[in-house]
């Protein structure tokens, strides 16, 4: 087992407009990118786990041009709305890194 | 029309209009001949508050250097300059203080030069009746549109396309200056106005509008993108920054929800299939791209006042009330709510928000981590009223109960919390969030942007 942390080169989050977060994880080669992959770790229903929304609301995508995984889940406060704590959504990715993925 | 090239050449000067480029790389970009200089001039990404309240993302400074440099390039050598989503919003005070630059600079610097502005503000009463006629739709985690809503709005934009750039460079026009568009849209005008297929155009459009964000090390710097019939390339113009097949593929992964499909008014761009190869080591080819013709539709951007934000920073060092931070804030609270209630007003007039730093101020109700170790939290404490009066008093009054409040085990009798300031308590005017991000469905790409035209000297 491993931690994405230690796995992934880039692992980032956005806000892909103001009612969706994006989330970007990068790897630095396409052999760790296979592993990631095929383990079926990441899917939908990890990232609707990791932030408590529904796996019907989470748009997940590998992107192996770029050998990486995107996942966009909505947001629970809109951008700037009361109670918001990220308007930029780039400090959400944090919940990802210690998931453990079988190599 | 200009005439059919085999290649069309993009020079975008930074990612946002007033955050700057080297002069140097500039110069570079125009040593190569583009025939187009551009910049985005915004985002949604800084929140509403722009839209809202009219105010520009970048200050007129900034702004006004990197114009003016954009205009001294381009004008004398007769190459468009074109500029999308202007001030940072793209609504029309936004647009007008980018137009009142491009004149300023025209007479200090002696530029003259036939521009156009195209507006994209949208009146309520036709947001209305579109959304009676069921031409709107919501957007993935969208909530549906209602009447209301867009009453409430205190300002509508529609995004535009390609075409209303493409109308105003055909118009003559050696400068436009765009309201609300796309980010890729002036991109793609130019390049499909040279005789380029849509595919290559809009996915130059997509490389170009974030500056060198395609290349590494990122930056705010020139990047130019040459267009040709079956792909684009696209090299930085400062020699530090490369551009690498996987720092080009990276980028299509940047502020959207799918890293391939990409919609946009009027088609869908998708890069699927996209493959990146290196033509030299700076330098990066991307073909393989597809457009998919679809029914146009304009997306729809609006702002909503939610209010006038008070707020105070304060922190606490103490062990005893770290251990019981949450009860303790549900005390203040109710105190607040009692004290506030005593000079008229109730706990429903106004929003109380503890941020708290060092326990989830970052991730708020979505962090994993409920067992925390600071030896220290942070609070911002946040008022929200409709009225700025009661957020002001409401704020006053919390800032007075924060650092008094008892705790079971207190010892620090004196005071709760450290202020790190004088005066404690912050204004921070009024507060918007966006009501609109919808889609309306349209035949005419050009209705909803009317361009005009002026000869500056």
């Amino acid at each position: 087992m491993a931690k994405l942390r230690d796995l992934a080169k880039v692992c980032k989050s956005k806000n892909a407009g103001p009612f969706e977060v994006t989330i970007d994880v990068m790897f630095e080669t396409k052999e760790i990118y296979d592993k990631v992959v095929k383990s079926g770790v990441i899917n939908e229903q990890l990232f609707a786990s990791l932030y408590g929304v529904d796996a019907k609301d989470v748009l997940y995508t590998p992107y192996p041009a770029a050998l990486a995984l995107k996942g966009t889940i909505p947001r629970r406060i809109s951008s700037g709305d009361v109670g918001d704590t990220d308007v930029y959504g780039a400090q959400q990715h944090a919940p990802l890194l210690d998931v453990e993925i079988p190599m | 029309m200009p005439q059919k090239q085999n290649e069309c050449r993009l020079l975008s000067v930074s990612s946002i209009l007033g955050y700057g480029f080297p002069e140097a790389s500039l110069k570079t970009g125009l040593d190569r001949a583009p025939h187009y200089i551009g910049v985005d001039g915004g985002s949604t990404d800084p929140g509403a508050y722009y839209l809202g309240s009219g105010e520009c993302l970048n200050s007129r400074k900034a702004m006004k250097r990197d114009l003016r440099l954009m205009l001294l390039g381009g004008v004398p050598r007769k190459i468009p300059i074109v500029i999308g989503t202007c001030g940072g919003a793209g609504s029309e005070p936004h647009l007008q203080e980018v137009a009142q630059i491009a004149r300023e600079v025209a007479r200090e610097d002696g530029l003259k030069f036939r521009m156009a502005l195209i507006h994209a503000d949208q009146d309520r009463t036709a947001v209305k009746g579109w959304l009676k006629d069921g031409r709107i739709s919501a957007l993935r985690n969208v909530p549906e549109l209602t009447e209301a809503i867009v009453e409430r709005s205190t300002k509508i934009v529609g995004m535009m396309g390609a075409e209303p750039f493409m109308r105003a460079l055909d118009g003559g026009a050696q400068v436009v200056l765009a309201a609300r568009a796309s980010d890729a849209a002036s991109w793609a005008a130019c390049a499909m106005r040279q005789g380029m297929p849509p595919a290559p155009s809009w996915y130059a459009g997509k490389m170009l509008e974030c500056g060198t964000a395609t290349a590494t090390p990122k930056g705010h710097d020139c990047l130019m993108g040459t267009v040709r019939e079956g792909h684009v390339e696209v090299e930085p113009m400062n020699p530090a920054r490369r551009c690498t097949p996987l720092s080009v593929a990276t980028h299509g992964l940047h502020e959207n929800a799918s890293p391939t499909l990409h919609e946009e008014p009027g088609g869908l761009l998708d890069a699927t299939d996209c493959e990146f190869n290196a033509v030299s080591d700076r330098a990066v080819q991307v073909s393989g791209m597809r457009w998919k013709t679809r029914p146009y539709d304009v997306k729809l951007e609006g702002a909503e006042l939610i209010g006038y934000r008070a707020i105070t920073i304060c922190g606490t060092r103490d062990p005893v009330l770290i251990s019981q931070i949450d009860s303790y804030l549900q005390s203040v609270r109710d105190d607040v709510a009692m004290r506030a209630s005593n000079f008229g007003v109730s706990p429903e007039k106004y929003h109380l928000v503890f941020h708290v730093y060092g326990k989830d101020g970052v991730m708020g109700a979505a962090e994993p981590i409920k067992q925390f170790t600071s030896h220290e939290l942070g609070i911002v404490v946040e008022v929200i009223s409709p009225s700025e009066e009661d957020a002001k008093a409401v704020l006053a009054i919390a800032r007075v109960v924060v650092p008094k409040v008892d705790f079971p085990g207190r010892l620090c009798k004196s005071g709760n919390m450290a202020f790190p300031f004088s005066p404690s308590d912050i204004s921070v005017g009024p507060t918007y969030k966006f009501s609109v991000f919808h889609v309306v469905k349209t035949e005419d790409p050009y209705a909803m942007f009317p361009t005009e035209y002026e000869e500056v000297h």
